[in-house]
């Protein structure tokens, strides 16, 4: 088990977007890892596009990370000039192009999720490839094999933000309990006519799933309140 | 308001002591002087209506086009110097393109109007190119709805409910003013424009002329195309008519 600290920072990683009644709401787990090491257990990687855009990024943190820049300042321009906010459907366009036509040199999976008055919420799913889909909901990330099925079962048309931001959570600690890769807190973005907000759910508030323990204090303490025997010799 | 720029009129370069460009108000000339060109805003879409003189009896009915589709939900009623017009055009095609090509969705018409607007100037800022010799009409329906935005040759480019170039404009205009755009639709906006450009034309001066129609509404599903001849016929009996009663007076 050697610690390769050396290799290419990966987003692990489960992300979600899902579409509601109003609105999108955007979840994923916080965990970025090194090899075996976990470069940042709180990671943030719901990334700001617009003001009424954001991206949940997979893959490779760094080519990510430069593929948000690139958009962000794309849809800032085209805001500009358009005169009103850029619609989600050109944000998750340009991720695309950008993500397409360099599918050779990058890894870099995500989800484009946002409100526009012309459409509403809307869900962009741009995988590896480049392909881009509108989906009612998304899921990606290395987390996402174990949501498949809970998808299948769990998801409906037309939730509330309630509904909707709880089996965002749900799902995401499900996949952070069986996938390596993905862990930490659970961070959500919820977008709608309103406007955005973030919410964080720490570890000790996530359920508890098959097999795993209840936190418990360290078992050392029942030692400590014996005094210790001087060692002899 | 014409007079004769003696000396700075040479060049689109050169501004006269009046703060005048004599060169781009030439150009505007040929506009003046071409057939007239009209576009209403209806309460449904966009009607364009050209007043296209018939220079030849040889001439087949229905060639050379002045309104163009620059985009399935938008046209182009072209006045004045016609290749000028045809140039224009491509190019407002080739940005409709690029446009949906990067951005995933038809370019808004706003944006359409503002980009053949640049380009449009573009052309009066260098000595090395002359004004283009045409303004045009653009009409779109996109998701804000209709919208009429009208190109002079100098790159001006402002939104309208209703208006009009080249010969018959003053008197297109003292009509559009009267009509009830926002009651209209564009089925009952077609008979209106057929009735003004018959009206405005001028039997003296010019000879035979073909109407020209073209619409983008409701009822053509937003795309823009030729009125149907069908309601294309409807328009010119009903304008041949009105033109009658008016004799008749």
């Amino acid at each position: 088990m050697d610690l390769d600290l050396s290799a290419p920072h990966s987003t692990g990683t489960t992300i979600i977007g899902v579409t509601y009644n109003g609105g999108v709401v955007l979840g994923a787990d916080s965990r970025t890892s090194t090899g075996m090491y976990v470069a940042n257990r709180a990671s943030d990687k719901i990334t700001e596009l617009t003001d009424n855009v954001y991206v949940c990024r997979s893959g490779s943190a760094a080519d990510t990370q430069v593929i948000s820049d690139y958009v962000r300042y794309f849809l800032h321009q085209h805001t500009i000039q358009l005169g009103q906010p850029a619609t989600v459907k050109v944000a998750a366009n340009l991720v695309r192009l950008l993500s397409y036509q360099n599918k050779n040199m990058l890894q870099a999976g995500v989800i484009v999720g946002g409100w526009d008055k012309y459409e509403g919420g809307q869900i962009y799913s741009v995988p590896l490839g480049g392909t881009i889909l509108r989906q009612p909901f998304s899921i990606g990330g290395s987390g996402s094999s174990y949501l498949y099925g809970f998808f299948d079962q769990a998801w409906k048309e037309d939730m509330t933000h309630e509904e909707a931001e709880q089996l965002v959570v749900k799902a995401a600690s499900l996949a952070m309990a069986r996938d390596g890769a993905s862990g930490g807190v659970v961070r959500t973005v919820t977008i709608n006519a309103e406007g955005v907000t973030r919410k964080f759910y720490g570890g000790d508030t996530l359920p508890l799933w098959h097999d795993e323990l209840e936190p418990t204090n360290s078992l050392l303490d029942l030692l400590s309140s014996s005094v210790p025997e001087p060692m002899s010799t | 308001m014409s007079s004769i720029g003696t000396g700075y009129d040479l060049s689109v370069t050169t501004f006269s002591p009046d703060g005048r460009v004599f060169q781009i108000e030439y150009a505007a000339k040929a506009v003046d002087n071409s057939g007239t060109v009209i576009g209403i805003k209806c309460k449904d879409g966009i009607v364009l209506g050209v007043e296209k003189l018939i220079s030849s009896k040889m001439m087949l009915a229905g060639s050379n086009r002045r309104i163009h589709s620059v985009h399935r939900h938008s046209g182009l009623a072209v006045a004045g110097l016609a290749a000028d017009g045809r140039q224009i055009v491509a190019r407002a095609k080739s940005e409709a393109t690029n446009y949906e090509k990067t951005y995933g969705e038809p370019i808004p018409v706003k944006e359409l109007a503002d980009r053949v607007a640049s380009y449009v100037h573009l052309c009066t800022l260098y000595w090395w190119l002359r004004p283009f010799g045409c303004g045009v009409i653009l009409g779109g329906y996109d998701r804000d709805g209709p919208q009429l935005y009208m190109v002079e040759p100098s790159g001006i480019s402002y939104r309208y409910f209703g208006a009009a170039m080249g010969k018959g404009r003053q008197a297109a205009k003292t009509e559009i003013e009267k009509l009830k755009l926002s009651e209209m639709t564009c089925r009952e906006g077609v008979i209106e424009v057929a009735k003004i450009i018959y009206g405005v034309h001028d039997e003296a001066k010019d000879k035979a002329f073909e109407l020209e129609l073209s619409w983008v509404c409701d009822e053509s599903n937003r795309q823009h195309q030729k009125v149907p001849d069908d309601l294309l016929n409807e328009a010119i009996t009903a304008a041949k008519a009105a033109l009658e009663e008016m004799d008749a007076d």
